[in-house]
């Protein structure tokens, strides 16, 4: 089962060239996303990347100036029952009726939601430790996280949308919020669209990965191929340099004299024979981190 | 199963994957037959994602080192004591080769290394002893 991936069915979220600006300030622009049914997509980028107004508009939350946005083949924003029902979403406000309790919480999400699945909603609530008498209100922000992940996980929605999940939230919260991404692709079939900065998590659990950064997308690609695809290559010249030799491919460079470091993109056998004709000997070659290929995209000035 | 993942270095989570099982078959952790776990079960402990796991466990089959048996379930192959000696010897090869790169940075022959080895050998040996006499 975890062969068919991706899969040829059609993709779950198909968003193609959405611009949106507020005010005069451009927030997408031009930005075209596929998310294929049955895997975790990772949405990476900065604060004020544009993460959370593309989120918005697969939920139907904002409604595309230009272009078009489709989740499960429906329009969100024309048909929000077809596509919200279907969809269990934890925002990183984590807004929750502070004045309900957590046993209200959960009947009063249940009436939205025909496939809540009562058991379950009852085994993530022991699971989460939460008390169904507990105020909203009086939860510590990890208990809040948790009860905003039990109502979108209990009707086992076909597609798990986490607007940066983690953030502000202690290591053993996370690691629940990163086990129900898991146990939501084992189940066959299902989807996770998930956006952090926290670029180790999207590495465990990510299969497709989308840079964001300044309202564009600049990379879409699977985890193997962007792993594959990116490495940091030490040269030896014979000669010194001043500046770093030019290098096809190269993202960034550092080093001085006869020693150049490169973060670079493209196939491996290319990158040996280009330093080869310039006379260079790699004398170190390392496979790069997500976290350091994210970087290395991100224009200098511009990274935070 | 004791696998440790690590995004800093760059590795590849597939290969860590694969490398780990390995080197618990080579150092006789994990026996020839002995189960693994299944996919998801292994996906959800060590936190990253299943088609991850499923990817290692394919490759250690094309290798030959695991087999996949009828009633699911993935086991570590008769094959995979030859290949664990093999793989044993990859994986010093490996740590020599890594030595043998900074000796030479450092202008230091091999015939020293050498020397170095059988030093470092006999205080370990009598340190090993030390502490076995006075416990």
């Amino acid at each position: 089962m975890f062969d068919a991936y991706p899969s040829a069915a059609p993709p779950i979220v198909d968003i193609r060239r959405v611009s949106r600006t507020f005010g005069d300030k451009p927030a997408l622009d031009d930005v075209s996303l596929v998310v294929p049914q049955g895997g975790v997509f990772g949405l990476i980028g900065g604060n004020g990347a544009g993460k959370t107004t593309l989120i918005k508009h697969v939920l139907g939350m904002l409604k595309a100036q230009q272009g078009s946005v489709r989740i499960f083949g429906l329009d969100p924003v024309q048909n929000p029952v077809g596509t919200l029902g279907r969809i269990g979403y934890l925002s990183e406000e984590r807004d929750l009726p502070d004045w309900m309790r957590v046993g209200e919480l959960m009947r009063y999400t249940q009436a939205f939601f025909p496939n809540w699945d009562e058991v379950y909603a009852e085994e993530l609530r022991d699971a989460f430790d939460l008390n169904r008498k507990s105020y909203i209100k009086t939860l510590s922000r990890g208990q809040r996280a948790r009860a905003g992940l039990l109502v979108a996980l209990a009707h086992r929605p076909e597609l798990l949308v986490l607007d940066e999940p983690s953030s502000g939230l202690d290591p053993v919260v996370r690691r629940d919020i990163l086990g129900a991404i898991i146990r939501t692709i084992a189940d066959e079939g299902r989807t996770v669209l998930f956006s952090s900065h926290l670029l180790d998590e999207v590495e465990r659990v990510a299969d497709r990965v989308a840079i964001i950064h300044q309202g564009r997308i600049l990379l879409t690609s699977s985890m193997e191929d962007i792993k594959d695809q990116h490495r940091r290559v030490t040269l030896r010249f014979q000669q010194p340099h001043e500046q770093p030799p030019a290098l096809v491919g190269s993202l960034t460079s550092t080093g001085a004299g006869h020693e150049w470091t490169y973060v670079c993109s493209g196939e491996h056998v290319q990158l040996r024979s280009a330093a080869e004709a310039m006379g260079a000997t790699v004398i170190d070659d390392a496979a790069l981190s997500l976290d350091e290929i994210f970087v290395s995209r991100i224009p200098a000035k511009e990274a935070r | 199963m004791q696998i440790h993942i690590s995004t800093g270095d760059g590795l590849p989570i597939y290969l860590q994957v694969i490398n780990q099982i390995k080197y618990l078959i080579a150092s006789g952790r994990l026996s020839t037959g002995a189960e693994l776990p299944p996919i998801r079960v292994l996906a959800a402990q060590l936190l990253i994602n299943p088609n991850t796991v499923a990817r290692a466990y394919r490759e250690l089959e094309i290798a030959g080192i695991v087999e996949k048996r009828r009633t699911a379930g993935t086991y570590v192959s008769e094959q995979g004591s030859p290949l664990a000696r093999r793989e044993r010897v990859k994986i010093l090869s490996e740590r020599i080769d890594a030595l043998l790169a900074e000796a030479s940075h450092m202008g230091v022959a091999v015939d020293d290394i050498l020397k170095l080895v059988q030093v470092r050998y006999a205080s370990i040996q009598s340190t090993r002893n030390d502490t076995s006499t006075n416990p």
